[in-house]
């Protein structure tokens, strides 16, 4: 870490990061880890994924891993600027154009754009999977409960919470 | 509390809601959302305060994925907007965003402060296998379409930015610029 304050390079980081987030903040995670962990070196590998399956845990939208990781690398202050970088431009696209959107329901490109989009977003996501897989597999049984998990969660219905409880419960254990 | 009769496509709404109710709304919503927030939002919005149709609320999520920024933010602040204004958006913003953002934070301090525990680490461990595994599986259900119609559009730029990404380390700018055109050239050729 530099010694320079990292309050603008949050900002910038998690601005274009938003513009970038089309499928959602799941699927410009690997581009958050690249920046953080990578380009940054604001945290280990390691770190990155387990504040975002802390993010996952606690209640509330998963881009609120934005505002841990700004917590971790600058206090109240980072939180803050990665917070309001994050959602601030795009909020504000948003409110513009959901007054409009409605208007522009048969339009063509409109289902050109979003038939584009989907198995772009559906890719990320899966490579967003992979990467935090490999933060998390410290073992071999870790690596396997990560794909226990994910087939569990996709062949049944039950609540993510519950995977997440018997890992940590797992863990405390020192099972996996 | 006896269930609620399921929302009819045009009436059965409920009045528009106030800054408050909005702010509330979310709140309720979102101290419950553990691992996923569309699907209470939804519940919530369309089932128990019968705020808009189920139809309103698909085209919403279309609206919310069409536009940059978290999908779950942009809904909120669409949903509020119509209602209220610029002062709705901010109050469903800040009911869905204010009070977990706080959570997340302590839960993060908490962690860290106790992070030398071998158990407390060990947890974490275990807590970080099952959200990896759990991305992995929402990236699966999205991709049971591409299943279950298979073509070389879908199949192939989900493929192809998977492998860009996971396994060649490409930059996001780079793939997006490069991938987002030819998919959306595609799916223009197919919709023709």
């Amino acid at each position: 870490m530099s010694d320079t304050n990292p309050l603008g390079a949050l900002a910038l980081q998690f601005l274009s990061l938003s513009l970038l987030a089309v499928g959602g903040a799941n699927a410009v995670l690997p581009e958050m880890h690249r920046q953080v962990v990578e380009v940054a070196g604001w945290m280990t590998d390691a770190q990155f994924s387990q504040t975002y399956a802390i993010a996952q845990a606690a209640p509330g939208p998963n881009m609120l891993v934005v505002t841990l990781i700004g917590w971790n690398v600058a206090g109240f202050w980072g939180a803050l600027v990665a917070t309001v970088a994050m959602c601030g431009p795009t909020c504000l696209l948003a409110y513009y154009v959901g007054g409009i959107w409605d208007k522009f329901r048969e339009a063509k490109w409109r289902r050109v754009i979003q038939t584009g989009l989907v198995p772009l977003t559906i890719g990320l996501i899966a490579a967003s999977g992979i990467l935090l897989a490999e933060g998390a597999a410290r073992t071999w049984s870790t690596a396997a409960f990560t794909i226990a998990t994910a087939v569990i969660l996709m062949v049944t219905r039950i609540s993510p919470i519950w995977m997440l409880a018997i890992g940590a419960g797992l863990g405390i254990a020192g099972l996996i | 509390m006896p269930p609620l009769p399921p929302p009819s496509p045009d009436d059965g709404l409920r009045p528009p809601p106030g800054l408050v109710e909005l702010f509330v709304g979310f709140l309720s919503v979102t101290v419950i959302a553990f691992g996923g927030v569309l699907p209470i939002v939804r519940r919530a919005v369309v089932e128990r305060y019968r705020w808009i149709t189920p139809d309103e609320f698909t085209e919403l999520v279309g609206l919310a994925q069409f536009l940059p920024g978290p999908n779950i933010i942009n809904l909120t602040i669409v949903l509020g907007g119509r209602f209220r204004g610029p002062a709705g958006a901010v109050s469903a913003f800040l009911g869905l965003t204010l009070v977990p953002a706080v959570g997340v934070v302590i839960a993060g301090v908490v962690f860290n402060h106790y992070a030398d525990v071998a158990a407390v680490a060990d947890m974490l461990a275990g807590l970080a296998a099952g959200a990896a595994g759990l991305v992995i599986a929402m990236s699966g259900r999205m991709a049971e379409p591409l299943w279950r119609y298979p073509s070389f559009h879908g199949a192939g730029i989900a493929i192809a930015a998977f492998a860009a990404i996971a396994l060649f380390g490409f930059s996001l700018p780079m793939v997006m610029l490069v991938l987002a055109p030819v998919s959306m050239g595609l799916a223009w050729w197919k919709l023709r």
